[in-house]
């Protein structure tokens, strides 16, 4: 396919590979912050072409790892109630809250529907006004507009049956977050590229001001994140912190100010919560107030329902890159994409699911080599 | 590319497979362009210019030799 095959040419990766070994003078930590680009180094071996001093620590860009379990018991309380259609995204119905998971609450008798998009919960809505339609509106800014426009559509037609459950994720906080853990080892990043299709770059020139950190823009294909690495150890190498733009193909510096301009008017931002994490101030939307009529949370009464996060699972370390998930003692042993502690081993944005498809082997304590 | 609702949209192929997409957010987008589509939106026109940056980057780090696999040249051994 056109935009996706050329940026997977391994001669050109080779290329590119051999171009940051030689510019590679010291060791160097970088941090990706898409669950998307983590699959992609870790399915294409991105990390093992590089020198051995860099090392890539995965963020906690993967929406459904950073949901708290919280909202997973709201979003179980209404999906069991009788008259509810309950909308998700499908790789939030394995993730395990403090009792079950959506897929438990289908199995129960609840009607839990998976959807491509927020716009076919808007359908359903219309198509039948007997039932209380609600969509799980998870996501990064990425998601933002789509969410908006379900909910200023909802409100254009009318529907009184239609609200949605927010949980919504920003990354600009999270990354400031990252960056004052007393632990952090991270000396740049390659920024979410699709994440910045939507916002732009303004939100993180000050970001890479304050903290003396190069912040590089990056797509998701391997050629891009090889290049990406190339021009953050790039600026590493010389002394720079700046912003760089590796994925222009998509993101304009001002981002797509029809989208801002929307979820402007639908959202506003809130503390969130993240999974193993804890509250991050401004780390989220919430919906403004004249469309609080759409706010299942209000409607179906849940706003109430708190839960800890279970503590064998190490998520939060592994979402801030302090370790990797064969650290977990559970990785592959009582954690598994078939029964998961936590978030991150459900989706395929997931550090852990990714290592446990594509890395079980080097695992090497618990799974040698030919197990 | 047609209205529903009142929002603009857009048969997209995705390799083979044909989808509809919301362009509410890419007035800009004619048929045949190249977009970037998240949960049923396109989010993005690709740029063909820019698209086509990475490949004059390759030829840079070649000509600046910092592509080349092989060692650096060195006087042969006596």
């Amino acid at each position: 396919m056109k935009y996706l095959d050329e940026y997977r040419d391994p001669q050109a990766a080779r290329q590119l590979a051999q171009s940051i070994r030689r510019r590679t003078t010291r060791p160097w930590t970088i941090m990706e912050i898409c669950g998307g680009q983590t699959h992609a180094i870790v399915r294409f071996a991105i990390d093992e072409l590089l020198p051995s001093g860099l090392t890539l620590v995965h963020g906690p860009g993967c929406p459904v790892c950073v949901t708290p379990i919280e909202i997973l018991d709201q979003a179980a309380a209404i999906a069991s109630r009788p008259e509810v259609t309950f909308c998700s995204f499908g790789d939030m119905l394995r993730v395990p809250g403090s009792r079950k998971d959506l897929l438990t609450v289908k199995s129960e008798g609840g009607d839990v529907r998976i959807v491509y998009s927020p716009m076919d919960a808007v359908s359903l809505a219309r198509r039948h006004p007997e039932r209380e339609v609600v969509f799980f509106a998870v996501g990064f800014e990425t998601t933002a507009p789509a969410n908006a426009m379900a909910v200023a559509q909802a409100a254009r037609l009318g529907l009184t049956n239609f609200s949605v459950l927010v949980s919504h994720v920003l990354v600009p906080p999270a990354m400031e977050a990252v960056l004052q853990s007393p632990d952090c080892r991270v000396q740049g990043f390659l920024a979410a590229g699709h994440v910045c299709t939507v916002m732009g770059l303004g939100e993180y020139r000050p970001i890479a001001a304050k903290y003396r950190v190069p912040i590089v823009v990056t797509g998701f294909e391997p050629l891009d994140i090889l290049q990406g690495i190339a021009m953050c150890v790039g600026q590493l190498e010389e002394g720079r912190a700046e912003v760089e733009n590796q994925y222009a193909r998509s993101v304009r510096p001002e981002g797509n100010p029809t989208a801002m301009a929307l979820i402007q008017d639908v959202f506003e931002p809130a503390a969130r919560k993240w999974r193993g994490i804890g509250e991050i101030p401004h780390s989220g939307l919430k919906l403004r107030d004249r469309y609080a009529a759409f706010d299942a949370g209000r409607r179906f009464r849940v706003e109430a329902i708190t839960a800890d996060e279970p503590a064998e699972c190490i998520a939060g370390a592994v979402l801030q890159g302090h370790k990797k998930p064969h650290d977990c003692p559970a990785f592959g042993v009582v954690c598994t994409p078939e029964r998961p502690l936590g978030a991150p081993m459900v989706s395929s944005e997931g550090a852990c699911a990714t290592y446990y498809r594509y890395r079980r082997r080097s695992s090497r304590t618990r799974l040698p080599e030919g197990s | 590319m047609f209205l529903s609702d009142g929002l603009p949209m857009g048969k997209v192929e995705f390799g083979g497979i044909v989808k509809e997409a919301c362009l509410s957010y890419t007035p800009e987008a004619q048929v045949g362009d190249y977009v970037i589509v998240h949960v049923g939106f396109a989010i993005s026109r690709i740029d063909e210019a820019e698209a086509r940056e990475i490949f004059s980057y390759l030829e840079q780090i070649e000509e600046a030799g910092l592509a080349d696999d092989t060692p650096p040249a060195r006087e042969a051994s006596p």
